[in-house]
């Protein structure tokens, strides 16, 4: 087996993720494991992977982080190496890039990977399927063989020793670079940080309007607590990025969090599963939050939240 | 200006999906609607028509012949035109066969944009655009919660764990919408009426040249191996709001000690 892991860096670190899946593709034993840094600062974020290989490459065109530009690179160093399993810690950028890798290739993309293993010589992996109802085993037929490891799954290792970085060229293809990155926007955080909250009670669209965030401000506050909220909230301008929950926002793991209107999607849950407990009031009966909510509570938040609040007043005082 | 929208049928929310051990795929034999997140890319795709006032929109779906249901309900929102690809041989297609066939749809087509949901509720990839904009040779960009288009060229706004991107491409492109981006109009009466005269095509994968081996589990290059137990989850106390609710949870909060 030789596996390629594809590193994502950002501001010239290389991401726990990535690092995560290369220290899980070394573990698996039985072949080379080498990584692939792509970008500007290519070669010094290449350094901080530990002791491995690391493919490196900083043309102009990958200075962006834009997935065609990388589908490119990608192609041609599997060509290179001959490598037959390529690794991808998922992410925004990470996604883009391996489904367009599959295609170029015409090779095997399983997502959602939440363990891998060799068993009898072959790669196997486990995905948790229909809004994590059951889990599969997934395989390839043919190589290379293409995964995209669920936000969070392996756990990054401190990186010891150096990296053998080897730059490499590419040639672009000409849609690759259409793409243009014009502007980027950080988005610095205010209030109250929801990551160090003990308490944090979160909103998504079940609120009906950017207003409806007023109801989770002062549970919030009559628990001591954060407020915190999905992207289709943020998306929508109704509240911070920073308060962000999920897979492209937060980590969070408080000891109570209080889903209020929100459905419960994978990428939502990635990043508060970790919670103590999990209270969700969704007026939905089938929301896929109820699945893993420790108390679920089918009903409209409108007429439980305000409630709520009073009743926690008046314990606390 | 002619946009195409990829939709999918998918099971309804409120049927139990399961996934049938003997074939080891989605049981699809139940009650089907289209996906959630597209019919954000198909309201996305009728305001870039409506605020030009000129252009076409048609929705393009691989799928069972039953997934027609479903594409109706796009016609009747206001698109102009549906193609189903409906080919047995497609049954069991993972991402490098759906984005074959798909692709080769989409080049028959020859539109100008060509628009993607957030994610499929059955498959949760969210990957998709991306390997059929490979296909194409066309620039994509994915997670989009705000797109304009002018001048021959889109700008798109999106997130990534970094914050805001804003990004620029030519047409013709591909971009796959947030479930975020806009507010999706119900069909009215008037429309679900029209929807049943409007061009609803079924095409085979023979009248698009798609050679049998690329599709279906031939051309796939992922299996599902086995079925394991569905992953630990704890007990949820579940409860129906009778009026009580907030008593309740204050009750189960009180005796966690979380109050
Ligand atoms: C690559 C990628 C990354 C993503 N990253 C993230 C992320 O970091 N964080 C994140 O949150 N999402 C993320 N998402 C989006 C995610 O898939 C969902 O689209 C999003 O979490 C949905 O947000 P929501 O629950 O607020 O909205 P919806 O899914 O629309 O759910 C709203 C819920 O409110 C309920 N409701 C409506 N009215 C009421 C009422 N009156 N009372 C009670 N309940 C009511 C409804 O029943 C429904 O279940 C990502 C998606 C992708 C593809
Ligand atoms: N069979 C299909 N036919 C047409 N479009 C599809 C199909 N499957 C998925 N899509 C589109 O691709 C998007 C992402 O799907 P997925 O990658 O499966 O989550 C969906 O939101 C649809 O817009």
């Amino acid at each position: 087996m030789t596996t390629l892991v594809f590193l994502e860096h950002h501001d010239g670190e290389l991401q726990k993720g990535s690092l995560g899946v290369l220290a899980k593709a070394v573990s698996l034993g039985g072949g080379d494991v080498a990584g692939v840094v792509l970008g500007r600062g290519a070669a010094e974020a290449a350094a901080q992977a530990g002791d491995v290989k690391v493919y490196a490459c900083d043309d102009p065109a990958l200075a962006a982080p834009l997935p065609q530009p990388r589908v490119d690179a990608l192609a041609a160093l599997v060509g290179q190496t001959g490598a037959d399993t390529v690794l991808f810690a998922a992410s925004v950028l990470a996604a883009d890039v391996a489904a367009g890798l599959a295609a170029r290739l015409d090779a095997g993309l399983n997502w959602d990977v939440t363990d891998l293993a060799v068993e009898d010589g072959e790669l196997v992996a486990k995905r948790p399927a229909l809004g994590d109802t059951v889990l599969v085993d997934v395989g390839w037929t043919g190589a290379p063989r293409l995964a995209l490891v669920r936000s969070g799954t392996f756990d990054a290792p401190e990186a010891s020793g150096t990296a053998d970085v080897e730059p490499f060229t590419v040639q672009f293809e000409d849609f690759s670079t259409l793409a243009e990155l014009v502007g980027h926007d950080q988005e610095a955080s205010a209030g109250p940080s929801i990551e160090e909250a003990d308490v944090i009670v979160a909103g998504g669209r079940g609120l009906g309007a950017p207003e409806g965030f007023k109801l989770c401000e002062e549970l919030a506050q009559a628990l001591g607590g954060a407020v915190g909220a999905t992207r289709a909230v943020v998306d929508a301008g109704w509240y911070p990025y920073a308060t962000q929950v999920g897979q492209t926002g937060k980590s969070v793991s408080p000891k109570l969090y209080i889903a209020c209107g929100i459905s419960g999607a994978i990428q939502h849950k990635v990043g508060m599963q970790g919670s103590g407990t999990i209270v969700a009031i969704n007026k939905d009966p089938n929301a896929p939050i109820f699945d893993f909510a420790d108390l679920g509570v089918v009903g409209d938040l409108h007429q439980i939240v305000p409630k709520l609040t009073e009743l926690v007043r008046a314990r606390r005082g | 200006m002619k946009i195409a929208v990829c939709v999918k049928q998918v099971p309804d929310a409120t049927a139990h999906k399961r996934i049938d051990p003997a074939t080891r795929r989605l049981d699809r034999s139940g009650e089907g609607t289209l996906n959630a997140t597209d019919v954000n890319a198909v309201e996305e795709a009728l305001r870039l028509k409506e605020a030009r006032g000129d252009g076409e929109v048609v929705v393009v779906s691989l799928g069972p012949p039953k997934a027609m249901e479903s594409l109706r309900k796009a016609l009747a929102m206001g698109a102009d035109r549906a193609v189903l690809v409906a080919d047995e041989g497609a049954a069991g297609s993972d991402l490098v066969a759906t984005s074959y066939a798909l692709a080769k749809a989409l080049e028959r087509e020859g539109a100008d944009l060509v628009l993607f949901g957030q994610q499929s509720s059955d498959s949760d990839g969210a990957v998709l655009w991306a390997a059929v904009a490979d296909r194409l040779r066309r620039p994509v960009v994915s997670q989009v919660a705000q797109l304009t288009v002018e001048d021959g060229r889109v700008t798109g706004k999106r997130q990534t764990e970094f914050g805001y991107d804003l990004i620029v491409a030519p047409l013709p492109a591909v971009i796959a919408v947030s479930d975020a981006i806009n507010e999706p109009r119900y069909p009215s009466l008037k429309g679900i009426m029209g929807a049943k005269k409007k061009p609803a095509d079924e095409v085979s994968l023979d009248e698009l040249g798609v050679e049998p081996g690329r599709v279906g589990e031939a051309g796939s290059r992922t299996t599902v191996l086995a079925l394991g137990p569905p992953p630990s989850r704890g007990d949820t106390v579940k409860l129906e709001d009778d009026g009580t609710a907030a008593e309740k949870i204050v009750d189960f909060l009180a005796e966690r000690r979380l109050l």
